[in-house]
């Protein structure tokens, strides 16, 4: 009954859905740590540029992977040094870093690759998928031709989502976002708290971005994240900060872009398969408001 | 005002100039600059050149027409930016409002078969209900079901280019070119041109007309000293009586109108067609959006900030051609100096000695 069809389009939801996985965990993570992090999508375009950049300059892809995360993560430095260093409004660094990283990738794609638009240069390597899964029920069919940060995602995504609830560790982090004055007066130092999950979030940015660029394609297109990083921030504000909820929202999301593929394939605009995901977004964010009653909440800032 | 707390007599001309209310946006321009010519330098380029590219392409004689155009366009975006931002509200969406704008002028304009005299002022004011129409949906999305604005104005945004995209390519298309793009506007509805330009029209003069309304209605007027109440304190403007919500509803009506009239006014304009991508890829969204960040949301100074962003749109391809340089490098110079610029908080907290608690 589960024919090759049905695998395959589960193993395209978790495909689409990874990076942005990766992306809200950050997100989540910074959330719970009082940074409203909307710099998610640009975060993952750097991410998605180290990653190719990388792979093509060292020829292999885990150094791809590698330059994405250290990359990123020193690039969420201007996020954390300014928000969490300083006070600045994390809204308007994010604006400013965002645009950045549009400029910035385009830019040096063309000074460093002298290609515009798009590169996939012949030999990219990209990260390699796990084969020796394929015998194995259930898991086979969904990851063995999926890179093994597919399966890194969920993993990491219920590690934090325990991590937070269950240990002092999680308990401080959420202290510094919901009571940051008792945080401080416990010993915790809420700046430097803050200053530390947004630089671990960029390296999340990065593992989203070498997941699009060297895991779902082997190439570098301007722009490339396309909005994943906002529905990111989207799944954030929907489940309320619970990144255990984040699995199930993002594969929401993995879904409407995989369906959006194969409606392609028979036939409808590709324009409107596009703005699905978005469209949906704000349905289910609506939504859930309705359903769970709740009154009007300021944004997290 | 914090000059006349301060002692004045121990103040030297230099530490006084420094206070100017104009030291930080023109530092923050200055540093980004700089840093653009870094970037060039460890690329390999050569950033004189390229400045110099920018300064001509968009400032000698022939190009100021278009310049002109674009400063137009800049502004508009810029005050789509600029009046939610009075009240604290980032609006994100302008992509979307201005191509639905866009395409809807195009529909009054082409479709509906009327003269000129009627065609073109109608066209402008479907493009202007539509676009604010489209971006009021998020006020009440913000303050009936707390999904921020930049939220739903950034995820909004794509579905409306998509549809407008959707739109030209197939039931509005050109079928006899290969372009994604629509026919060519009849003669009488091209929006007038000024005098004998090619690219300056009337729609400038709508554009300068509404900076000015802006002015008045942000300075002079009840609804003007609300918006910004609330944008000072929410709370503050809540005890005082004010419904935000309404407010915000306003906000993003007049903000998604002027980006909806900025997209009228490109496809009434030459070429006389909605091109797919034409709209969205000069980035005028981002250049007004970092305009109106830059003016501090302030009306008078947009259309000031504004000639800054144009300068480096207009001049960027100028510069990729005789220079060698990417264009991008606008981006990433507005980028810089948008970061700067929230940075400022922590320099005026500072420079005024208020502390942190500022």
């Amino acid at each position: 009954m589960m024919g090759v069809f049905e695998w395959g389009f589960v193993a395209a939801v978790f495909a689409s859905a990874t990076p942005i996985l990766f992306a809200a965990l950050a997100g989540a993570l910074c959330a719970q740590a009082g940074v409203f992090n909307i710099a998610l999508e640009g975060h993952m375009l750097w991410g998605a540029f180290a990653a190719v950049a990388g792979s093509y300059l060292t020829g292999s892809a885990w150094a791809g992977v590698l330059v994405a995360i250290i990359s990123t993560a020193l690039y969420a430095l201007v996020l954390a040094i300014g928000a969490a260093r300083f006070g600045a409004d994390p809204i308007i660094i994010a604006i400013g870093t965002n645009l950045l990283a549009l400029g910035l990738t385009g830019f040096l794609m063309r000074a460093m690759f002298g290609v515009s638009g798009s590169f996939a240069p012949r030999g990219l390597e990209g990260i390699g998928t796990m084969p020796a899964l394929a015998g194995v029920p259930i898991i086979g069919p969904i990851f063995a031709g999926q890179t093994p940060l597919v399966p890194l995602a969920l993993v990491l995504i219920v590690a934090a989502g325990l991590w937070l609830r269950n240990t002092p560790g999680g308990l401080r982090l959420r202290g510094v976002g919901t009571h940051p004055d008792a945080a401080e007066s416990l010993g915790v130092s809420v700046r430097s708290t803050q200053f530390w999950v947004t630089v671990l979030g960029g390296a999340l940015c990065g593992l989203a971005g070498a997941q699009l660029s060297l895991g779902n394609v082997t190439l570098f297109t301007e722009n490339m994240t396309a909005g994943r990083g906002w529905i990111a921030v989207a799944a954030v504000i929907l489940v309320a900060n619970k990144p255990l909820w984040l699995p199930f929202i993002c594969l929401g999301f993995g879904a409407a872009e995989a369906i959006g593929f194969r409606l392609q394939g028979i036939g409808a605009p590709q324009q409107l398969t596009d703005a699905a995901p978005y469209a949906i977004t704000v349905v289910v964010l609506v939504l859930t408001r309705i359903r769970f009653g709740t009154r009007a909440t300021p944004a997290p800032a | 005002m914090s000059t006349a707390t301060l002692p004045q007599r121990t103040e030297t001309l230099p530490q006084r100039a420094m206070r100017h209310p104009a030291v930080v946006p023109v530092g923050a321009v200055i540093i980004a600059v700089l840093i653009g010519a870094v970037i060039m330098l460890a690329a390999g380029l050569n950033p004189v050149d390229a400045y110099a590219a920018v300064i001509t392409g968009s400032l000698q004689l022939g190009s100021l027409d278009y310049t002109f155009s674009v400063w137009g366009f800049i502004c508009g975006m810029g005050l789509a930016a600029a009046i939610p931002l009075r009240m604290g509200e980032f609006n994100m969406g302008g992509n979307g409002q201005m191509v639905l704008g866009g395409v809807t002028a195009y529909i009054v304009a082409a479709e509906l078969g009327l003269p000129g005299v009627l065609a073109v002022p109608l066209a402008i004011v479907a493009a202007m209900l539509v676009g604010g129409g489209f971006a009021a949906v998020s006020a009440p999305l913000s303050s009936r079901f707390g999904i921020p604005i930049i939220i739903s104005t950034l995820l909004l945004s794509p579905v409306a280019v998509a549809i407008a995209s959707f739109l030209v390519r197939f039931p509005l298309a050109d079928t006899g070119s290969g372009v994604a793009q629509t026919p060519r506007l009849p003669d009488d509805a091209h929006i007038w041109a000024l005098g004998g330009l090619r690219y300056t029209s009337v729609g400038l003069l709508l554009i300068v007309a509404i900076m000015v309304v802006f002015y008045l209605v942000d300075s002079r007027s009840a609804v003007g000293f609300e918006m910004r109440v609330a944008g000072a304190n929410r709370k503050f403007a809540a005890y005082g009586g004010l419904v935000s919500s309404r407010l915000a509803l306003g906000s993003m009506a007049a903000a998604g109108a002027v980006a909806g009239l900025v997209g009228a006014i490109i496809v009434m304009s030459s070429p006389f067609r909605f091109i797919d991508g034409a709209l969205v890829s000069p980035g005028y969204t981002f250049a007004g959006l970092a305009a109106a960040l830059l003016a501090g949301g302030r009306p008078a100074l947009v259309p000031l900030t504004a000639v800054l962003f144009t300068i480096l749109q207009v001049g960027g391809a100028a510069m990729e051609r005789t220079a060698d340089v990417p264009r991008q490098l606008s981006d990433v110079v507005q980028g810089v100096v948008i970061v700067i610029l929230a940075l400022r908080v922590v320099l005026d907290a500072r420079r005024s000695g208020a502390g942190k608690d500022a």
